[in-house]
């Protein structure tokens, strides 16, 4: 595992890897979405409205795991000043940024109906709000910095900083949830979940890592294949000059 | 089918919701695909002109 | 050699004395905060029962706004004329002088927005039993926005267009603070022990970051 972390290794392995994770991503998609569409049975209480949790509960779960991920990437490239890993965290950027505005859409589409408004400040759509801004100046700092070096390790800093706050930000807006709004909303995914309905989650759930796995490869071999062509770029104006 | 689209009611939450989980994993996983073949487009064109000038050396 | 608290102290006075002559940043962000929640009436109306329930709000988001508007001044100054090249070449640990930094920031910025926030409070219509608790709250608070604002300071030090930046990487995590002082300057007790958690975590989340971030910015 540890060989991968040369670029020449990663891009061999990866290459062979690409295809077949990006096929089963799509087939589990493809049998998640059934099931959720067609087999799953309506809620007893929400009807068939539940079936956007299908969507939404593994979008905003994978959105914070993603930022996790992220973070863990950049730790490992401070630490080790390893380009791979560097590259793993900016290649996670804009999948775990799709997650979180996709969990804020459909959590307000599956809002409108249970509250009947599109936006409550409710505890988790709050932080998911704030954990896209997050996300947002990651990226913007990578846009920012021009020396890619500098900007990997900006980006890391930020991430880092990012997920020691994580937690803070977190636990301070469900404590200000219970402040400003004592629980009238409903809860919508209860501990207790019924296993016809538990099995199209996690096929769900699956789904979306693997989405994210196949992405987050074809992301960093662009990545890598961006570094290389940036040096042959510079070899070749040397050669030139 | 009628019944089947109209979802109970919630047809116009439910469906939206699955239509944006459809485009924006679409349009992530396109525009990291198509950004990849451009990168790696770049590539063989730089190598290609590396080679060439080598040659003519 | 001297010790850290030495080296410290002589850091903060030299950024106090810099501040006093030049003048300006700290006065500059008490008007902006003063015309700033000035506005608030006339986007939501005078009506003084209304402005009582949004006065804390108002003035903490305020406080925070006005914290942001000069941080990117932070470093600039001694990154221009090469003294924090000199500094990081130093034995002094590079995170003592983003402590000196953000006391002197503190002091010259956040002190003086305090100051002025009761006097807000008035225009607003503050219930008199939240004066004490507002201005406490902004005392155990503030620390914690020019910590986590040297960050962003730190980051974007050597960038053309950094205010902005700094504002997207600083605003979110001013999330916690921004929750636990209202609360705190409302009344609810418990909510300065968050408070000042949160001013302790940045306390040391602050220089460790700042430097790594000063670092890379220099190296």
């Amino acid at each position: 595992m540890f060989d991968l972390a040369n670029p020449k290794k990663f891009m061999d392995f990866s290459a062979r890897l690409m295809p077949w994770l990006a096929g089963l991503a799509a087939l589990t998609l493809g049998t998640g979405l059934y099931l959720a569409l067609f087999v799953a049975p309506p809620d007893y209480q929400q009807g068939e409205s539940v079936r956007i949790m299908y969507v939404h509960v593994p979008a905003a779960t994978l959105s914070m795991a993603v930022y996790a991920f992220m973070a863990l990437a950049s730790a490992l490239a401070l630490i080790m000043k390893h380009p791979l890993a560097d590259m793993a965290a900016k290649a996670t950027a804009p999948i775990g940024a799709g997650f979180t505005f996709l969990a804020l859409v459909t959590g307000s589409l599956w809002g409108k109906p249970m509250w009947g408004t599109w936006w409550v400040w409710d505890a988790r759509l709050t932080s998911e709000l704030v954990l896209l801004f997050l996300y947002l100046g990651y990226m913007a700092i990578w846009q920012a910095v021009e020396d890619p070096i500098k900007a990997a390790r900006a980006a890391a800093v930020v991430a880092l900083v990012g997920v020691v706050n994580l937690p803070v930000i977190k636990f301070s807006v469900d404590w200000w949830n219970t402040l400003h709004q004592p629980a009238s909303l409903m809860r919508v995914d209860g501990p207790a979940i019924h296993p016809s309905m538990l099995w199209p989650l996690l096929v769900m759930f699956a789904a979306y890592g693997l989405f994210f796995a196949a992405v987050l490869i074809v992301r960093m071999r662009m990545e890598i294949l961006k570094r290389r062509a940036r040096s042959l770029q510079l070899a070749q104006a040397r050669a030139r000059a | 089918m009628i019944e089947f689209l109209n979802m109970g009611g919630y047809g116009a939450y439910v469906w939206p919701s699955y239509a944006l989980t459809a485009l924006i994993l679409g349009v992530v996983a396109y525009e990291s695909w198509r950004s990849y073949r451009a990168a790696q487009n770049q590539v063989r064109a730089l190598e290609k002109r590396q080679a060439d000038e080598g040659r003519r050396r | 050699m001297r010790g850290w608290m030495g080296m410290f102290l002589i850091q903060l006075r030299r950024d106090l004395t810099l501040a006093a002559r030049l003048g300006g940043g700290g006065l500059l962000a008490v008007a902006f905060f003063v015309v700033l929640v000035t506005l608030v009436p006339f986007g939501v109306g005078a009506e003084p029962a209304l402005l009582s329930k949004l006065a804390i709000g108002m003035i903490w988001v305020g406080v925070v706004l006005s914290t942001l508007l000069s941080l990117d001044r932070l470093f600039q100054a001694d990154y221009e004329d090469g003294s924090l090249d000199l500094i990081y070449l130093s034995p002094q640990p590079l995170g003592l002088l983003v402590l000196a930094k953000c006391a002197a920031y503190w002091i010259t910025t956040a002190l003086p927005l305090i100051v002025v926030a009761p006097l807000l409070g008035v225009l607003l219509n503050l219930p008199a039993e939240n004066y004490g608790f507002l201005v406490l709250s902004l005392l155990v608070g503030t620390p914690a926005l020019s910590l986590v604002g040297a960050v962003g300071a730190a980051l974007t030090v050597g960038l053309r267009r950094g205010s902005l930046l700094l504002s997207l990487l600083v605003l979110p995590l001013c999330v916690p603070t921004l929750i636990f002082g209202a609360a705190a300057a409302g009344g609810h007790l418990n909510n300065f022990y968050l408070l000042g958690a949160v001013s302790l975590v940045f306390l040391v989340v602050s220089p460790i970051a700042s430097s790594a971030a000063l670092k890379l910015n220099l190296g």
